[in-house]
């Protein structure tokens, strides 16, 4: 947990500023934590954001309320998970809120959607981008195994469309057995 | 007592809508839409749409947009309480026994087991959204005049500005948005 002065305050407005900018869902605004927190602020390391993202994706609930709850958590414990909440969803609120007023004059707005449709390709290499630099780590620890997850989980979550669920839980328990087998022949 | 419905019914929403996204869409439906008839199928339609032009996650979305229908701002925050509730709780439950137990052997080799599949997940996620991007909402076409050529490019451009001059992703994409919209705008003096 960082005890520095400030934390919750910079705490309130990443979450503010991502959640402003995070279109197209949960994995986008998990992309952007890792971002800013891991690359840019150097308060959490990468595996250990990846961790937290698991954590957040196995409990129920929307990814990005989830993201911001374990991060909150891991630097400034209850108080971060609130004020992390907080930031997180005060953007959506006060843009819906006034969305939803003006309903139809937004939807049919040429500009709007072409701002939109942009930003949308923009996303995916964000996406993208982070996903090639966390999979080269990966190739370069050299572990098959990891790799051969990687590859797995890819195909059963894009191409089968199988619930993130049960490909957590599959992992929950192959790692659990890999780890079990291990221990019992005294190698960690 | 149409405070507490709200939050009785968006707190079922938070509790089980696993996996995120699109998972807890039918979910709010059935809830909002054909238990309580807060909607009608054609707003919630409506809300579907606005959810995907604006940011956040779209259970929150939802949320809001039911509460405020129904019941004003104060409606909107009690059904926003009721939707982050179950997840606020068990979540920091999960953190807490992460940051204590992390250094247990055992639930070390679970998480190197997760972390590829976590990456993985992530990159089924872009996938689909650069899908929707190229080809619209109908997926992949192999015929070449069904794929948005602008959207390909703002998208390699992205990439590059991303990897080779690692700029800050919002910038990217803000500039990725304004750029579609200087196209179409183009386009249409053009045509």
């Amino acid at each position: 947990m960082r005890q520095e002065k400030g934390v919750l305050w910079k705490l309130f407005t990443s979450m503010i500023y991502l959640g402003t900018f995070t279109f197209g869902g949960g994995y986008v605004i998990v992309t952007l934590m890792k971002k800013k927190f891991a690359d840019e602020l150097h308060w959490i390391d990468e595996k250990e954001m990846l961790d937290l993202i698991a954590i957040a994706q196995s409990a129920p609930g929307a990814i990005a309320v989830n993201g911001s709850i374990v991060v909150g958590y891991k630097l400034a414990g209850i108080p971060g998970v609130l004020v992390s909440i907080l930031g997180t969803i005060l953007p959506p609120f006060v843009i819906l809120s006034i969305v939803s007023m003006f309903y139809v004059a937004f939807q049919d707005n040429i500009w709007v959607n072409s701002m939109l449709t942009g930003m949308q390709a923009g996303v995916g290499a964000v996406i993208i981008a982070v996903v090639l630099e966390m999979m080269y780590g990966i190739f370069a620890e050299k572990k098959w195994g990891s790799v051969a997850i990687m590859v797995i989980a890819f195909v059963l979550t894009a191409f089968l469309k199988i619930n993130v669920v049960f490909v957590i839980l599959g992992c929950i328990v192959l790692g659990g057995i890999r780890t079990g087998l291990k221990m019992r022949r005294g190698e960690v | 007592m149409l405070y507490l419905q709200l939050f009785l019914s968006f707190l079922q929403i938070g509790a089980f809508s696993f996996g995120g996204g699109y998972a807890a869409m039918p979910l709010i439906q059935e809830q909002v839409v054909t238990q309580h008839q807060w909607l009608t199928l054609g707003e919630f339609n409506d809300l579907v749409t606005i959810s995907q032009m604006t940011p956040g996650p779209i259970a929150v979305n939802s949320a809001t947009f039911v509460g405020i229908r129904i019941a004003g701002i104060p409606g909107a925050i009690i059904a926003t309480l009721g939707c982050i509730l179950p997840a606020c709780i068990l979540v920091s439950i999960l953190a807490y026994v992460y940051t204590k137990y992390r250094d247990l052997t055992m639930l070390q080799g679970i998480l190197n087991t997760l972390r590829p599949a976590v990456i993985a997940m992530i990159a089924s996620a872009g996938v689909s959204i650069i899908i929707t991007s190229f080809w619209g909402e109908q997926g992949i076409s192999l015929a070449l005049s069904d794929l948005k050529l602008d959207a390909v490019f703002l998208f390699a451009g992205a990439l590059i500005l991303l990897r080779k001059f690692n700029w800050n992703p919002i910038r990217v994409m803000v500039l990725a948005g304004v750029c579609q919209t200087v196209i179409s705008a183009v386009a249409r003096v053009i045509v």
